[in-house]
């Protein structure tokens, strides 16, 4: 593509396509190297039980929280948990480019954690506070990882996570959208009465809310 | 991979043997994606069910093709299988690019499927840079079609009566002479390994693609859909009683999905 001042310059596609990905074939070394940093981005969710020598049984669970994001975690902060009530039963390891979280559960707000917390007077409530970011090639692992622990029957997930405003389509100016200005997303077996509209397209959810 | 949806009293799922499987390819300007955008909102296709795949990135929205508030409220991702038993017709929707090191692993899953439903041939629409032509493909039609051993046989007489020009080979090594000539179709993602591997395969593929650019891609997600439609004949092109001319672009239905494409409206108080 030749840009307005005469240069020629590969332009980037939407289509999020990498030529070179394609056109080179992998040597042995390559594979290597990729399996390296496959190993280096897997994850590990540590149940507090596990570290008795305890089988993985499915966890019962019949109410999921799940906050994405340092806005969600620190509403869930500020509301939700307290020592008193709830107790940490698990941690998600992970490392990428943006961040890394380790296997202590004393975290400081400041710093990327994914922590699991249970209801101690009803132990089938589990919310999860991830301030951390789970990298594209890392949201299905997760998924399996946290999900595969649990029995699904009867389970309600309720995911809350936070986008910005200027991501968000609409007709009108942002300027004038309501504050706190919520939109929901919910599947055909959410029978209960949702707490504020739903949201419309064009607008989609991305990342590990969508995952 | 496909999770067919409403099991309901058929747990076999839904059959697709012998139907012609209708799918983009994530290329340039998203062409082939818009286009199956337009073919399902016209032909008011119903969703059967998903693929759950580690291959793309997720995203998740409500129904794209809503036409009602009763409608809207379905949920829809980045990887869907619509369907059409009256014209033996299933597609797929790709919402979403591949993660990185994951286009290959969906294109064998993908092909497994192809064969193990047994659907007749699959049709991929897709799309490849512009700017990438040689001197000759600069001049007349910017359409291209390409056709397996398998399916040549059975529709390579048709594409000559409809005039079609097949995608041409370019030298391997540009400026020797002498050098075997290949396939290459820069910005059309995984059409060309699809291609390849259905050739191997013995799976009946047609590609149909546009030459493009990154832009606004709509007039050519119309050029490429009518393309297809001269020879599938999905939905019947009026004659213009005025001119001889056929136009069967104001018939293709754009979903509601396809509001605000290029961002909001400007905010007043800019002025």
């Amino acid at each position: 593509m030749a840009t307005f001042f005469g240069e020629v310059v590969v332009a980037p596609s939407r289509a999020g396509l990498d030529e070179e990905e394609e056109a080179r074939e992998e040597t042995p070394e390559d594979r290597e190297i990729r399996r390296e940093i496959e190993k280096k981005r897997e994850i590990d969710v540590l149940w507090t039980w596990q570290a008795g020598g305890c089988a993985g049984e499915p966890l019962v669970c019949s109410r999921f929280i799940v906050a994405i994001g340092r806005n969600a975690a620190a509403f869930l902060s500020s509301f939700i948990l307290d020592s008193v009530c709830w107790e940490v039963v698990g941690v998600v390891k992970l490392w990428n480019e943006w961040c890394r979280t380790s296997s202590t559960t004393n975290v400081l707000p400041t710093d990327s954690f994914c922590l699991f917390y249970r209801l101690i007077s009803d132990p089938t409530v589990l919310l999860c506070q991830c301030s951390c970011y789970v990298a594209e090639d890392q949201q299905f692992q997760w998924l399996e990882k946290v999900f595969g622990s649990m029995q699904k029957k009867g389970l309600q997930v309720t995911i809350l996570s936070t986008c910005p405003v200027a991501d968000y389509k609409t007709q009108e100016s942002t300027l004038t959208l309501v504050s706190p200005f919520l939109k929901a997303l919910k599947t055909k077996e959410f029978q209960e009465q949702v707490c504020c509209l739903l949201l419309e397209q064009p607008n989609i959810v991305r990342d590990l809310p969508a995952a | 991979m496909f999770i067919p949806c409403d099991r309901g009293g058929d747990s076999a799922g839904p059959d697709f043997k012998g139907f012609t499987l209708l799918m983009p390819a994530v290329s340039v300007g998203n062409v082939g994606q818009l286009a199956i955008d337009l073919v399902i909102s016209t032909l008011d296709m119903t969703k059967v069910g998903y693929f759950y795949t580690d291959c793309l990135v997720p995203m998740v929205g409500n129904n794209p093709y809503a036409t009602a508030e009763e409608n809207s409220t379905e949920l829809s991702i980045n990887a869907e299988v619509y369907s059409l038993p009256s014209k033996k017709l299933v597609v797929l929707q790709i919402r979403s690019p591949f993660i990185k090191n994951k286009y290959r692993p969906f294109c064998e899953t993908l092909l497994s499927w192809v064969k193990s439903s047994k659907c007749a041939r699959v049709v991929l629409l897709s799309s490849s840079h512009a700017y990438q032509r040689d001197d000759e493909q600069l001049l007349g039609t910017p359409l291209r079609y390409l056709l397996t051993p398998d399916l040549e046989k059975a529709v390579g007489g048709r594409m000559k009566e409809l005039n079609w020009k097949e995608m041409e080979k370019v030298a391997a090594y540009p400026g020797i002479s002498d050098t075997d000539k290949v396939l290459h179709i820069p910005g059309g993602g995984i059409t060309k390994l699809l291609f390849t591997e259905s050739c191997s395969e013995g799976i009946q593929m047609a590609v149909l693609l546009k030459f493009c650019s990154e832009g606004d891609n709509i007039p050519d997600a119309f050029v490429l859909v009518n393309y297809l439609n001269e020879w599938l004949q999905l939905i019947k092109s009026e004659v213009s009683t005025s001119s001889n001319s056929t136009d069967p672009s104001s018939q293709w239905k754009i979903p509601s999905s396809w509001r605000l494409l290029f961002g909001n409206g400007l905010p007043p108080a800019l002025f």
